[in-house]
């Protein structure tokens, strides 16, 4: 409980947190909530050199619409801004389902999504919600920003690709086509379980017709599955139960889950299938204004 | 004041970290600490300030024992490093009652039998403050709710959720 | 007219007074061990082996000496020269302190480093190289008598195998004899699976040995100082009287902290060899790893049943996982604790316990975790298999339960396996569980919604337990009977403070015991203070844990405060100037008969002791009771649980939990409600998510709280909890009972009663603990039934 020895800097802006990442050696690493780093940190499952915070940086803590509908959320958006978050609740149905369901309310009122994606557990809620809604992150390195789409940035449990000396700055969710809808099921044990079984799902249709559809699943695999070939089986029609049937068996196809403690690898296929059907047939899919 | 550091030697020169130099308030009083980046923030508070209401409960930021509010709103002390708190305000169970005797939370707690052994109960008491400086009248699954990262072994928390509501109650009477 | 004092005003029996101990735990000012600082004091940190069985070919910890900071690296090749590597148990083992050939369970304790702050005795913890040759891993019993299972305990000369013990009580012809004739026989088998007490605060300890005085006092988290001050003179081979433990606040037990573990020995060695005191706290982690674990035992259990339902005969055959160690605290005589209570509410002419105990690569211990002595699993492996058999005779299960309870009128009653239950109204707490939860509408509204798929299910789970251990001439923990003690004395002003040899962590001793005294004597339960836990000056107790304290330390209370009154008396006689026979007593007042207005009150008494004795009375007003309890007290319960299970999901919610308890008298309503709640919330708990299990390679899964999980207060029912029926204890001083497991002990039979009740049809008659979602569903869709005995299942 206890993290080894590391050296701290606390910039004031976004340039300086870059320079200081950029001559910070072999092992540096960005602390926005902390909720993720610092108990791997207490664990000694992390033991970087340097750590650059931060949370004094001004004018990261926003979340907003753009006029075309783009939904921009700061590294240091917490998650529970998210939750309470009337924005969200209007007009984002599958990031207003997950808010409240990421670890617990008091880890929630320092933890961020944007350090959430970055973190790159495989059990971690957002980026398959962001995978489901095509989302990406914003980094910013000395040479300037990048947009780079989630399904491209984590490489790996853990790993994502950041260089050494880029941050992620903002979180991206491109503008709805049609109306949205959609929402997150997490099989948790309790409040602040990691999921056994998460499905996202985020649906735009016009009319009655699908126009868009994503689907990213939690703790189903070595990271957060995108099953695209499920959600494009929804798309260009109506939601019927037979689409509805016919995406959640691709969904459960593309899950790569485990057998272990949280249970069978056929269990959490069955509930993968089971949350895909629970989400889109929920009464009528929950519609909100584009 | 004098503070006193073990002086190891020079054979140590090359294991130093520079300690920081922080300034925060605490209970709303304004403290300076001179502290190691890797300390965490509910040590500062134990064994740095000697407020030992807030307590260690696990390693893993589960339990909540060491809840406190930072800048008025709650946080796992355990989860935070003590150089984060420069610049902030820091609230514990300590400073709880402010200028009264109880705060109506504290007394909440004893009318309605919401501990035991009350390890947990700082932890609760403030996670519990925080929901009801943003939420005055809850409902009792606001309260569930908003206790669900603190645990407790004894109580089953029924009692806990009558101890918050008692206070809310008194808290909306008082005006 | 009267002048007693109304006892309910000055906090007597039955008074639901507020918690003296609440005032300083509100106001954080509570005082854990953690807490306390001591000047010059030293930290230490555990190093504890990643593996479940190796051997040690080295360890070098020159690397750790070299931190700055670091004071100490003790090794159990170090400990082994001052003959501390191994220990006694309480249980007659012996258990490593610190590794010396071999490490035995992941999590086991192989290293120590004293330094400045915790934080460099980690880092130096870190620096330390163990050099590990794997060895085969047992995580289960099955795996340590299987052939070439490797022998763990090759530490010990004479134990050629994995097999601790094998035991047996009952009549096994007898109960043959009744198989043989039997109509029905149903069969059971189960894992109630390895749990953990954990409590939110930690084990740990401050040793302070100071030179000058040649006294060594220990702070440490326990539930039994004066156990531990035996066992430290023993261990350290210190003399007795230089020995002081003080146990402070302690945040929550659960029986996790009656053990002597190596934390205590090493930070205890470490201030003798640095003349500073050494503080340890271990972290969760350490806690959940290594330290007192519950349960993990097998069940194989039949029942021979009449065509009608009465039972005629019951078989059980139990295997325990005790870990590494046999550590137990638990009364010598019976290895395998009160196993042997099971179905003592039920009138059963004949049965047979055969039990037999393992060692496995896992952490030792076994006994823990409000269980009473292994009453947990006695009554779990009851009343499942009471469901199981009512099931198996078509009968409804609360009329199976009812037609079989000890009758009121049949009490004292031998049970078939020797203990002596004494009082109980059954079939009444029954009733009013039955009426509370709408037993009839319920079975009409699960028909109807099983036509519509959906699954309820209603689980009833009874018991009648022992608690109160235990009487001298059965009960002892290494040879040391279990009476307990109070002592109590009446300052001049009729103020007074008693001291007992109990040691609460929660149940409320300093506001319970004073309400004892209050009703006894009549001075206000707020002029009353209580101390424990500080061997230096409580009466010798044997500690807090299988719910004893009401039933002896409490019992003493009212012993002690007798004889202080029965003094009163005398006093009395003289101030009054009459004889002692024409002396009465109401509360607070002693008065002459024929003239009940001339009297005086117990607290002018009081001052009487001090400055107007009789001649020849010994001056003063103290006195200490030493309490033998002659029988073991039995409470009654009937816990209620209904549920509704998502038959696509396995997941399942609580519609309802009704508890009726029948304690006997309640001290403190409040108090007593709040141990109920607790108890109810560990076996929603252990029925839902809790568990420790091992994977193939001895991995510890439930290691943290991120694995381990206790309910919030999000999943946690409400409880509803019912207090109608009271059957005084016949041989206890104030007719009280033991309350504080009951529901820990009964609860988890009625979650999973319930559960399995809501999936009859399908043939499923046992999901072991906890019943995960998956687990569940699997039941569901296999239609078989499900264990969950370790090691994990994988892919591999």
């Amino acid at each position: 409980m206890y993290p080894s020895r590391f050296n701290y800097e606390a910039p004031r802006s976004l340039d300086e947190a870059i320079a200081l990442l950029h001559d910070g050696g072999d092992y540096a690493k960005v602390l926005a909530g902390g909720q993720s780093l610092v108990p791997l940190m207490k664990l000694r499952f992390a033991s970087p050199d340097l750590i650059v915070d931060i949370n004094n940086v001004p004018g990261l803590d926003y979340h907003r619409a753009d006029p075309d509908g783009t939904l921009r959320i700061g590294a240091l958006c917490r998650h529970a801004t998210l939750e309470r978050s009337d924005l969200l609740k209007g007009s984002q149905p599958t990031m207003a389902a997950a808010a409240p369901l990421i670890a617990d309310p008091i880890v929630r009122t320092r933890g961020t999504l944007v350090g959430s994606l970055c973190h790159a557990d495989p059990q971690g809620d957002w980026a398959s919600v962001v995978t489901a809604l095509g989302g990406s992150v914003v980094a910013q390195g000395p040479a300037g920003r990048r947009t780079i789409p989630l399904a491209g940035f984590v490489t790996g449990p853990f790993e994502n690709v950041l260089e050494p000396d880029e941050i992620a700055v903002e979180a991206v969710i491109p503008a709805a086509q049609g109306t949205r809808s959609g929402g997150y099921l997490k099989l948790e044990r309790r409040v602040g379980d990691f999921a056994t079984v998460g499905v996202a799902i985020a649906v735009e249709t016009k009319g009655d017709t699908v126009t868009r559809a994503g689907i990213g699943l939690t703790g189903v695999g070595g990271s957060t599955i995108a099953a695209t070939e499920a959600a494009q089986a929804l798309t260009g029609q109506p939601l019927t139960a037979e689409s509805i049937g016919r995406a959640a068996d691709l969904a459960a196809a593309a899950a790569r889950p485990r057998t272990d403690h949280r249970g069978s690898a056929e269990y959490k296929r069955h509930m993968v299938r089971t949350f895909v059907v629970r989400i889109l047939s929920r009464g009528a899919v929950e519609e909100r204004a584009a | 004041m004098t503070v006193v550091y073990e002086d190891h030697g020079d054979e140590a020169a090359g294991a130093e970290v520079p300690m920081r130099r922080i300034k925060f308030t605490i209970n709303g009083q304004k403290k300076i600490a001179e502290v190691e980046p890797r300390l965490l923030l509910a040590h500062l508070i134990r064994r740095g300030l000697g407020l030992t209401g807030t307590h260690m409960g696990c390693d893993t930021t589960n339990c909540g024992a060491c809840t406190v509010l930072v800048d008025g709103r709650p946080a796992k002390s355990c989860t935070m490093l003590a150089v984060q708190a420069d610049g902030h305000e820091i609230s514990t169970v300590e400073g709880l009652a402010g200028a009264a005797e109880l705060h109506p939370l504290q007394e909440g707690f004893r009318e309605e039998h919401g501990l035991q052994c009350g390890f947990c109960t700082p932890g609760m008491m403030m996670a519990a403050k925080a929901l009801l400086d943003e939420n005055p009248d809850p409902t009792e699954e606001d309260v569930r709710w908003a206790l669900s990262g603190n645990l407790c072994r004894c109580t089953g928390y029924q009692n806990i959720v009558k101890s918050v509501l008692w206070a809310a109650d008194k808290l909306r009477a008082e005006g | 007219m009267s002048q007693a004092v109304d006892e309910i005003k000055i906090g007597g029996l039955g008074a639901s007074r507020k918690r003296v101990e609440d005032s300083r735990f509100i106001r954080g000012k509570g005082n854990y061990t953690d807490d306390i600082t001591l000047p010059g004091m030293l930290h230490m940190e555990i190093l504890r082996s990643p593996l479940a069985h190796a051997r040690i070919k080295s360890i070098d910890a020159s690397k750790a000496w070299d931190i700055p900071g670091v004071h100490l690296v003790l090794t159990g090749e170090m400990m082994a020269t001052r003959n501390l590597a191994w220990m006694p148990t309480l249980s007659y083992d012996t258990q490593a302190v610190l590794a010396t050939d071999k490490v035995r369970f992941q999590g086991q304790e192989v290293a120590c480093v004293i330094a400045d702050d915790p934080y460099i005795a980690k880092d130096a913890c870190e620096a330390i190289d163990v050099d590990y040759e794997p060895l085969p891993v047992i995580v289960n019993p099955e795996q340590a008598v299987a052939d070439g299972a490797p022998v763990i305990r090759d530490d010990k000369e004479n134990q050629a195998d994995n097999v601790i013990y094998d035991w047996e009580v009952g009549d096994g012809a007898g109960t043959d004899a009744a198989f043989a004739a039997a109509d029905v026989i149903s069969k059971l088998r189960l894992h109630y699976p390895r749990s953990h007490p954990s409590p939110i605060e930690c084990c740990g300890s401050i040793a302070d040995f100071n030179r000058a005085t040649e006294k060594l006092t220990v702070y440490m988290t326990t539930q039994a100082p004066h156990i531990i001050r035996a066992a430290v003179a023993l261990v350290a081979e210190l003399p007795e009287h230089m020995i002081r433990i003080i146990s402070p606040d302690i945040g929550g037990g659960f029986g996790n902290k009656v053990p002597v573990y190596p934390g205590y020995v090493c930070s205890i060695l470490a201030s003798i060899l640095l003349e500073r005191p050494v503080k340890w706290i271990e972290d969760k982690s350490g806690n959940l790893i290594s330290t007192g674990f519950a349960r993990d035992v097998y069940l194989d259990g039949e029942m021979a049943l009449r065509q009608d339902g009465k039972i005629l005969a019951v078989r059980m055959h139990t295997d325990a996982d005790h870990g590494a160690f046999f550590s137990d605290a638990q009364p010598s005589k019976f290895k395998i604790g009160l196993m042997h209570s099971a179905f003592a509410a039920y009138d059963i002419p004949v049965a047979h316990l055969t039990a037999r105990g393992m060692y496995t690569n896992k952490a030792p211990g076994g006994v823990a975790y409000r269980c009473s002595f292994r009453v947990t699993e006695a009554m779990f492996f009851q009343e499942r298999m009471m469901q199981a058999a009512a099931d198996d005779l078509g009968m409804d299960q609360a009329a199976f339960r009812r037609m079989n309870f000890v009758r009121d009128e049949d009490f004292p009653h031998r049970t078939p396996f020797g203990f002596l239950t004494d009082s109980g109204q059954y079939a009444k707490c029954l009733d009013v569980g039955l009426k509370a939860v709408g037993y009839v509408d319920f079975r009409k509204q699960q028909e109807e919604a099983r036509a519509r798929g959906r699954l309820l299910g209603l689980g009833i789970s009874t018991m009648t337990e022992p608690l109160g251990a235990g009487n001298s001439r059965e009960y002892d923990i290494l040879g040391i009977k279990m009476f307990d003690s109070a002592e109590l004395k009446v300052h001049m002003t009729g103020k007074a403070i008693v001291r007992t040899g109990a040691r609460g962590q929660g149940q409320g001793h300093e506001t319970t015991w004073a309400q004892i005294v209050a009703h006894e004597l009549g001075i206000p339960a707020e002029d009353v203070v209580v101390e424990e836990g500080d061997t230096d000056t409580a009466p010798f107790g044997m500690g807090t844990y299988a719910s004893r304290s009401t039933p002896v330390a409490g019992a003493a209370v009212a012993m002690v405060a007798r004889k202080i009154r029965a003094k009163a008396r005398r006093l009395a006689a003289h101030l009054l100037e009459v004889s002692e026979e024409d002396i009465e007593w109401e509360l607070g007042r002693f008065y002459v008969r024929s003239a009940p207005d001339r009297g005086v009150t117990i607290q002018e008494c009081a001052m009487a002791a001090y400055s107007n004795m009789p001649d020849g009375m010994e001056p003063g007003l103290e006195n200490t009771a030493y309490y033998d309890p002659p029988n073991l007290t039995w409470p009654f319960a009937v816990y209620i649980v209904t549920v509704e299970v998502d038959p696509e999901t396995g997941v399942w919610d609580v519609l309802n939990m009704v508890a009726v308890d029948d304690c006997g008298v309640r001290i403190n309503p409040m108090i007593v409600e709040g141990q109920i709640m607790g108890g109810l919330t560990e076996a929603y708990a252990m029925s839902n998510m809790q568990f420790i299990t091992f994977d193939a390679d001895g991995n510890c899964v439930g290691a943290n709280y991120m694995d381990y999980l206790l309910p919030t207060a999000w999943e946690t029912p409400g409880f509803e909890l019912h207090s109608e029926v009271v059957t005084p204890c016949p041989h206890h001083p104030i007719g009280a009972k033991g309350i504080g497991e009951c529901a820990a002990v009964g609860g988890p039979a009625a979650f999973v009663n319930a559960v399995i009740d809501a999936l009859s049809g399908t043939g499923v008659r046992n999901i072991d603990m906890p019943l995960l979602p998956d687990r569940v569903w699997e039941a569901i869709t296999q239609r078989h039934d499900v264990s969950g005995a370790p090691p994990v299942r994988s892919d591999d």
